[in-house]
């Protein structure tokens, strides 16, 4: 019997798995909003598949009472893609980390971004090698201790989002472990419902190896001033009293902060946020504090024609032109002779 | 070569023909002459003519090497013949040699008073420097051995092209069919296959078609007034008898593809192929990727391990996942394998072989990836091995390996090599409704289900795939509890689950033919025991051997792992046990550890095949050690 027609509730997506992350981790929020939202879809259990790679964020699958696959370290967009291919029913999502989906996955998560296979990417970023015990990741910051560089990182971070967007992702979104009640689940539903590659990267904390990575724009007393929520068509206001903002430098392409107010500044001046503008995508994606708000919810949403709908598209219309393919046509084509 | 022994020379009209029971030619050139084309077409006719025949491409790695250097030569070899063909030939009866540099590179293969064809035109100064030749061997002297025809091959085919209004260069790129109406007058082919596909081939250019044709047939007129040399005949090789039926040439690329998709329809599921471009299995990922409406899905992946992951992913919702390589993309794909191992999902790898390690000898054949493919794992990985022995039998084994991976739920390699790719041999096409059937039975029922319920058969896990209800399952790379399918890091669970794996693969011994014998008695002093692509060679080398007395069988080898479960058996009956491998000796080291047989390797790793000669030679010399 499909689930089609039944309503279901959160503890439908639980599994029957016991959650082995370390108490305190952020990927316990992230599995809670993501059950807390998956029945909103209205998709049947059957019909959604979990992919993971290697890492504590590829845990993710066994948890979740849907189909699931942990594939190898990094190979997860990859084995998603044939998964999708295969079946453009499903629902795919993959679940991945800064270690698993930046570095040694970093070849295929651009592919898929690129190709825009119709996968939901979640990509836990902690900026650390957590299952392997505390080393360093492609996103942790110049100087940070860990234990493959106790005098400090010395190689140069990466930015999940514009990395993203360079792959030409179609839709790449931001939000926070913390934002447990409104944002996360919003974010991902929107990563849901966009058709395609939708690139959802969420800041998760390790309080085991990399313990409050993110309060320097997380923690209560810096956090308004410190993150910007992005709205489309929405002016880019942000400040415990709503009186920053973001506009271009007059004569660059790069954006400063202004205190609405200051030298007769309104909110008129302010960049009005539009989703479908790559450029300022990644202008947005770039901004790091303290010097600027950390941007969150969705950077950019240009939707285009999915992967595997167009390789489908492709049989088909073959299938159309040439008949259904025929073996005995196939090697009677050409040059033949009869013996005997 | 022993079997061009029967000759009856005829007149007919001016000049004597003669009838002949084998033919080997070998055509060389620049890269840009277009040999490869040439070879395919004489092929073309002469199987349309009735001959069995077996060829051999053989071409640069560089896409556009040098013009006129001897690293640029390519060259194409068939033999014909009225018999059963088993391999190439070894040397040619006949070198076309297109130009110094493919003279110098392949006349030591040209036995004396063999025919030699040179296209003077070519023979430049300039070319005979990049050969290296000081003087120029058409005029000194140095090939008064051979039955030389030389004709300005560059100047006849810029005339007979000339009411067509081409460039020079694209008037000058005909001389290879030039060449071959020359070829199809001495051995009596028809033209008009050729003609047709030059037709088609240019049918939006007509006037190169034409060029083309007027070059072929002005090839063809040259031998009607072509004074041959002294004994030279124009020769006739009669029908070979064949098994009753309808044929066509296939190489061993093509015939894989059409295998795969055969037993995708035997089984009843979708394909999906993952590939990333590699020499020499490239072609398999053309082929599919333009049978679209057999519901093929091809991958063009990002690398390497994309391709089998992907492949893997398309298995796990229910496809046949494929993915086709050569031997550095088996390297990238190993631990994806692992998963595929780990997971029971059922998967075919096509390996080209070729020569290594790393890049190696991209386009020159080898055996090499044998015990890759059968160990080559890390942990205790096994799966299941399958090598082809001919171009049509890739065809017969991809559907075999379908079977097996659907049925055993396990990835299967099947091995094929460089010289299987390229080569061609006629082949009897089967009716699709006669290819065996095997129909998969996907898991639908929810009691008693867990993902790892098994087959007590065969062993082989349930097959759930997504978009099933009530099934829902999560697998992975983690070991799995026996009983119920769940991460299981128990130690005990381990060695057995390890146990099962392998006795999953091991049991398909039962289900796969037994070792045979095929040619010479069944126990004696000596067996010689191949696999994969030189079976041909094997074969005759054995046949020769026996004509000349010497008391040998041979045994082919087609499932490398699990073995034929009486191999061991076979092995024992024999007092010396020779292997012929193009390798540094894989399958003699298999068949020592499996059996403590006193097996000997006897190896050839020069990216060329072995030589029915060779193979014989050893097989005297092993018999009188
Ligand atoms: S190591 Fe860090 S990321 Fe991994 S489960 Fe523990 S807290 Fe979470």
């Amino acid at each position: 019997m499909s689930e089609q027609l039944v309503t279901l509730s959160r503890k439908d997506f639980v599994s029957d798995q016991e959650v082995r992350w370390c108490p305190g981790c952020g990927d316990y929020a992230i599995l809670a909003a993501v059950q807390k939202v998956m029945p909103e879809f209205q998709v049947p259990r059957e019909k959604t598949v979990f992919v993971s790679g290697i890492g504590c964020s590829s845990r993710f699958p066994y948890y979740m009472n849907t189909y699931g696959f942990h594939t190898i370290h990094g190979r997860a967009p990859a084995v998603a893609t044939g998964i999708k291919l295969a079946n453009p029913e499903l629902d795919v999502w993959v679940a991945t980390g800064d270690g698993d989906g930046l570095s040694i996955g970093g070849n295929h998560l651009m592919h898929a971004l690129r190709r825009n296979v119709d996968l939901k990417i979640l990509l836990f970023n902690n900026r650390i090698y957590g299952l392997t015990k505390g080393q360093y990741s492609p996103t942790s910051v110049l100087g940070q201790k860990t234990k493959s560089t106790p005098f400090g990182v010395v190689d140069h971070p990466m930015s999940p989002v514009a990395f993203a967007l360079g792959a030409n992702a179609r839709f790449v979104a931001r939000t926070i472990d913390v934002l447990t009640t409104k944002h996360m689940p919003d974010m991902l539903r929107r990563t849901h419902d966009h058709k395609g590659a939708s690139f959802l990267e969420i800041f998760q904390n390790c309080n085991v190896f990399n313990d409050g990575a993110f309060d320097y724009f997380v923690e209560k007393d810096v956090a308004a001033d410190r993150q910007l929520f992005l709205e489309h068509g929405k002016p880019m206001v942000f400040g415990a009293k709503r009186d920053k903002g973001l506009r271009l430098k007059p004569g660059k392409l790069e954006l400063e902060v202004v205190q609405l107010g200051d030298n007769g500044v309104t909110e008129a001046d302010v960049l009005v946020h539009d989703e479908t503008n790559l450029p300022l995508a990644f202008l947005l994606g770039q901004l790091e504090p303290p010097e600027f708000p950390i941007a969150l919810g969705v950077l950019y949403c240009n939707p285009a024609p999915t992967y595997e709908r167009m390789v489908h598209d492709q049989v088909n219309a073959t299938r159309e032109k040439l008949g259904a393919g025929d073996l005995d046509k196939l090697f009677r084509a050409g040059n033949t002779w009869k013996v005997g | 070569m022993d079997h061009v022994e029967s000759t009856t020379s005829k007149v007919t009209g001016k000049l004597p023909t003669e009838e002949i029971d084998s033919v080997v030619i070998r055509f060389a050139g620049d890269s840009g002459d277009g040999m490869q084309l040439t070879g395919t077409q004489f092929t073309q006719a002469t199987a349309l003519q009735g001959n069995d025949l077996a060829t051999f491409p053989d071409f640069p790695a560089e896409i556009r090497a040098p013009a006129g250097t001897t690293f640029g030569v390519s060259a194409f070899q068939i033999q014909f013949a009225s018999f059963d063909v088993l391999t190439p030939g070894d040397a040619p009866d006949a070198l076309v040699a297109m130009n110094p540099a493919a003279l110098r590179v392949h006349l030591k293969d040209l036995p004396r008073g063999g025919l030699l064809i040179v296209n003077s035109g070519a023979f430049t100064p300039g070319n005979l420097k990049k050969a290296g030749y000081e003087t120029n061997p058409i005029e000194d002297g140095s090939l008064d051995g051979y039955r030389l025809v030389s004709v300005d091959i560059s100047k006849a085919t810029l005339a007979a092209t000339q009411p067509f209004g081409l460039s020079q260069k694209e008037a000058l790129r005909c001389k290879n069919m030039w060449t071959l109406g020359l070829a199809f007058w001495l051995y009596d082919r028809d033209r008009q296959s050729t003609i047709d596909g030059l037709r088609k081939q240019f049918a939006k250019r007509p006037e190169i078609a034409d060029a083309n044709i007027a070059a072929l047939n002005a090839g063809h007129a040259y031998g009607e007034t072509i004074e041959l040399p002294s004994g030279m005949s124009r020769l006739i090789v009669p029908k070979a008898k064949y098994e009753p039926g309808l044929y066509r040439n296939t190489t061993g690329n093509e015939a894989t593809a059409w295998g795969l998709i055969a037993g995708c329809q035997s089984a009843g599921i979708p394909m999906m192929l993952g590939s990333y471009p590699i020499t020499p299995a490239s072609d398999i990922l053309h082929y599919l990727s333009a049978l679209k409406h057999f519901g093929v899905v091809t991958f063009q992946a990002e690398d390497e391990i994309a391709a089998i992951c992907a492949a893997i992913g398309a298995s796990f919702s229910g496809s046949l996942g494929v993915t086709t390589t050569s031997g550095p993309g088996m390297a990238l794909k190993t631990e994806a394998m692992g998963l595929a191992v780990v997971t029971e999902l059922p998967l075919v790898i096509v390996d080209i072989q070729r020569g290594g390690p790393s890049t190696g000898l991209p386009t020159k054949t080898e055996q090499s990836d044998l015990l890759q493919a059968v160990v080559g794992r890390n942990a205790d990985t096994p799966l299941a091995v399958l090598a082809a022995a001919t171009p049509g039998d890739c065809f017969t084994l991809a559907i075999e390996a379908v079977r097996i991976a659907t049925k055993y739920m396990t990835p299967v390699i099947l091995l094929t090599d460089g010289y299987l790719a390229n080569g061609a041999e006629p082949w009897r096409i089967p009716e699709a409704s006669a290819l065996p059937k095997f129909p998969v039975h996907l898991r639908t029922e929810a009691a008693g289900f867990h993902p790892f319920l098994r087959d007590p058969d065969t062993l082989g896990r349930a097959w759930a795939v997504p978009g099933t209800p009530e099934l829902l399952h999560r697998i992975g790379g983690l070991e799995k509890d026996y009983d119920s399918g769940n991460i299981s890091y128990d130690a005990a669970n381990h060695h057995k689950m390890t146990k099962t794996r392998a006795a999953k693969i091991a049991g398909i011994a039962r289900d796969i033919p037994l070792q045979t014998v095929h040619e010479g008695e069944d126990s004696g002093d000596m067996l010689v025991v191949s696999w994969g692509s030189t079976y041909g060679a094997v074969l005759q080398g054995v046949r020769n051997a026996r004509r000349r007395g010497l008391k040998v069988s041979h045994a082919h080898v087609r499932y490398m792992s699990p073995f034929p479960r009486n191999l061991g058996e076979v092995l024992s009956r024999f007092k010396k046990i020779l292997v012929p491998e193009m390798n540094n000796g894989q399958l003699v080291k298999l068949l020592r550890a499996e059996y403590l047989a006193p097996a000997e390797g006897f190896n050839k790793i020069s990216g060329q095949p072995f030589r029915v000669s060779e193979i014989e030679s050893k097989i005297r010399e092993t018999l009188e050690a």
